[in-house]
């Protein structure tokens, strides 16, 4: 420009965009909104499209034992080679069970539904092995599957299960949108230890309040509450809340 | 100005850093002492160390520091400002190394389990330390680096700001520490490729809000009418990725005491979110940035001008504009509604033509230069990167139809499909541009050996291709044994039979990927020799540019 050459661009549009290339904020500006807006059309309305997330029967957020060994499958990564996402596909359904609906993952703060199987999804893991089977199975994966490539995990069934931020962390659940009542966050440590006591007289009490949990001692030693107690929970929790007998797929159709 | 300038005052930029930098470290001890959980203490503690670190580096400056201001030009000169770029770029060939190394384990990892030793070095530790430190560490180091350089020359000014170049660094490098133990020691959000929690979070943006004004600043003291190209791409990457890691990583800690905080997103709408974040992670991080770097190396390099003009105009609006709805194709036949992948799946076919609009704009590039691809491996380098940005970003929206993603997804065809991508275009640009910008910021005349470079590329490449093809028939394979029925109408394997099934491709990727860090060694030796032993340049001349026209 300076030497004075003549520019081969200086009609219509491409004369208007030097408006851009010359002006820093402009151009800072004009990026902004192009890139906005992609979003904006495809996220904002998932929160106020109603059919966005199913409307399903039993549904509740996770008992704090269950949270528990979420942040620790969270902790330990297993979300980057386990999904929980059954995608709507005849091989998926026959093999992982029904199609995971989004009502399912909706207490979910973050969601947890991969994005590689180096093993097999967990969506509906849930009460399909024993939690002999399992616990033997995060202790040494190979000693039950033999061809295995997951990593070990004996050290969760030997750290105890640290509860003294639960209510803490359940409480700004609550302030997200899931749906703990004040009771169930001033419990939290009480409902942990409810949950691995099934003689415990809380019991009835915690049910109500989180119906079809489980109530045992999961890694079934007798001892301490321990990570794996925790982590077992939440596996054989996954996928049992949804009764897909009474589901009706019609009416959910998007 | 002051005719004699005798006394020696702190500027005002040093007293403010000084000051925050002396109140986070506080901050950090407090926290330190109140914590109950050791490993973000452990980080607090780094909070303290790198506070008081860089108090002291500070006080260190002033004391050696001539009184007055840095020259902004030296005999009508731009008095370029090397020092962080030279830091940021020793940085990302650091990074570089652990970053690839520790893929290598993992991908062992695989191969071989018992590799697996509990609880640090498990693969779900390692596998968001190896993506981290290669995009963000290696990758992002590379980025400030060139940009920093890119900018100076393109608007022949000094970079903005008297300490902010190297607070952008120094604070750069300090998050990837931050993020990169916290993995290790199982501080994670769960949320893939931002797995860094609140704080750290926050620290980056504080990092990128100052990256953001350094680089704005140095264009508006651009001599040049024009702002070139390349840093078009930049600024499209430093800002939508400070927009994407604000809305994808938008939660609440649940004290100031805890690592541990939880998003304010939840289930589908954070899928949503997160893969909106994910997928313009490649689109801003990993490709408008390292566009920027192609914008102004290869004509540098091939002595050219850009090929056309226009064509980077259109493609570049329509790349970013593309880009940001392609999100969805992570979520096809998901519980995301199907308007959103539909929009998705059309999006990410569209994005072929702006992507190859640029791979054609690089090549082009090469018009009349082509015979020095027979003597320049550098100028090699970086052509193939381009033709390997072509290739992955054709397999990219294939992938994303529905049909091909039904058995694509969850599987090796999309790790072989990003390793194309990461390895033969981002990395390899990068190298490229590496190669040429050591020899400028050290003022040598040219590398210790392009021999060297030879042998890097084409280790390098036999590794990329055993890489990529092994995790095509691992990722296919795979995909079909899953979908696989007898003809009874039975599904034929078990799940553990398709995992068995990948033994040797795991094994052939692994050295796929020793091949690749083993060229990328000679380079980290032929950069150290060069800046050791490299012969000095002729005094320098003040390159001509070409502008943006």
């Amino acid at each position: 420009m300076s030497s004075g050459t003549p520019t081969p661009h200086h009609s219509g549009f491409f004369a208007k965009h030097q408006i851009l290339e010359k002006n820093s904020i402009y151009l800072v500006i004009a990026i902004l909104i192009v890139v906005a807006i992609g979003g904006v059309v495809q996220i904002a309305p998932l929160f106020y499209l109603q059919s966005t997330v199913e409307k399903v029967e039993g549904m509740r957020p996770y008992t704090p034992l269950e949270i528990a060994g979420r942040n620790i499958y969270v902790r330990e990564g297993c979300y980057l080679c386990h999904s929980q996402m059954i995608r709507s596909l005849r091989d998926e359904v026959e093999r992982y069970g029904h199609y995971s609906l989004a009502a399912e993952s909706m207490y979910d703060h973050p969601f947890q539904w991969g994005s590689k199987r180096n093993g097999p999804d967990l969506a509906r893991v849930g009460l399909k092995y024993t939690d002999t089977w399992h616990v033997a199975h995060l202790k040494d994966p190979r000693s039950v599957v033999p061809q295995s490539i997951m990593p070990t995990y004996a050290f969760l069934a030997s750290t105890p299960l640290d509860t003294r931020e639960l209510a803490q962390y359940m409480k700004v659940n609550q302030i997200v949108g899931v749906p703990y009542t004040d009771e169930d966050v001033a419990k939290a440590e009480a409902d942990v230890k409810t949950q691995v006591n099934p003689d415990s007289p809380d019991a009835a009490d915690f049910l109500k309040r989180y119906p079809k949990a489980q109530i045992r001692k999961f890694d079934g030693e007798t001892s301490d509450i321990t990570e794996a107690d925790a982590v077992v929970a939440y596996l054989q929790m996954l996928g049992t809340l949804v009764d897909f007998n009474v589901y009706d797929d019609k009416a959910n159709l998007r | 100005m002051q005719a004699v300038t005798t006394s020696k005052s702190m500027r005002g930029g040093e007293v403010l850093l000084l000051a925050v930098l002396a109140l986070i470290a506080l901050a950090c001890l407090y926290a330190a002492a109140k914590t109950i959980e050791p490993a973000y203490a452990f980080h607090m503690g780094l909070g303290v160390v790198g506070g008081a670190a860089g108090v002291f580096a500070i006080f260190q400056r002033y004391s050696k520091r001539p009184a007055g201001n840095t020259p902004l030009e030296i005999d009508g000169k731009p008095n370029y400002n090397f020092g962080p770029i030279k830091f940021s770029t020793i940085a990302a060939l650091f990074w570089g190394v652990a970053g690839m190394a520790v893929g290598i384990y993992i991908a062992f990892e695989l191969a071989y389990p018992w590799l697996n030793v509990g609880p640090w070095f498990n693969f779900g530790r390692l596998r968001p330390l190896h993506t981290s430190a290669v995009i963000f560490a290696f990758g992002g180091n590379v980025l400030i680096a060139t940009s920093f350089y890119v900018v100076q020359r393109t608007c022949r000014a000094r970079l903005a700001g008297d300490l902010a170049p190297w607070f952008v660094v120094l604070g750069y490098n300090m998050f990837i520490v931050l993020a990169g133990t916290g993995y290790l020691l199982g501080i994670t959000d769960g949320k893939e490729y931002a797995e860094p929690e609140w704080y750290v979070d926050l620290w980056l943006t504080i990092v990128w809000v100052v990256y953001l004004l350094v680089y704005l600043a140095t264009i508006m003291r651009r001599k040049e009418p024009h702002i070139y190209v390349a840093n078009w791409f930049y600024l499209a990457f430093i800002i939508t990725i400070a927009m994407l890691h604000l809305g994808n990583n938008a939660a609440i800690p649940i004290s100031a005491f805890s690592a541990k905080s939880v998003i304010l997103w939840g289930g589908v709408q954070d899928a949503m979110f997160q893969w909106w974040y994910g997928h313009n992670a490649v689109g801003f991080f990993l490709t408008a940035g390292f566009l920027g770097i192609m914008y102004y190396f290869v004509p540098k390099r091939a002595e050219r001008p850009i090929y056309s003009y226009r064509l980077s105009i259109v493609h570049f609006w329509a790349l970013i504009f593309l880009y940001i709805w392609a999100g969805p194709h992570h979520l096809h036949y998901t519980a995301l509604p199907d308007w959103v992948q539909t929009l998705g799946m059309t999006f990410s076919v569209m994005l072929w033509m702006p992507s190859w609009g640029g791979m054609i704009n690089g090549l082009l590039t090469l018009s009349g230069a082509w015979d020095k691809l027979r003597t320049d491996p550098v100028l090699r380098m970086l052509v193939v990167s381009v033709a390997f940005y072509g290739m992955s970003t054709f397999e990219g929206p294939t992938m994303s139809i529905k049909t091909v993603n039904a058995l694509s997804h969850y599987t090796d065809w999309t790790v072989g499909h990003v390793h194309s991508g990461a390895l033969g275009w981002v990395a390899y640009v990068s190298f490229g541009a590496l190669y040429c910008l050591v020899p400028w910021l050290w003022n040598k005349r040219e590398l210790y050996s392009l021999r060297l470079v030879n042998w890097h590329f084409w280790i390098g490449t036999i590794g990329i291709v055993l890489y990529i093809t092994s995790m095509w028939v691992s990722g296919i394979l795979q995909g079909l044994m899953w979908r696989s029925y007898t003809g009874q109408g039975y599904l034929e394997y078990s799940f553990i039979e398709t995992v068995a099934a990948m033994h040797p491709f795991y094994v052939i990727r692994a050295l796929g990927g020793v091949l690749f860090i083993a060229g990328y060694l000679l380079m980290v030796y032929n950069v150290w020799m060069t800046i050791r032993a490299g012969e000095a340049a002729a005094p320098s001349v003040e390159p001509s540019l070409q502008p943006a026209e």
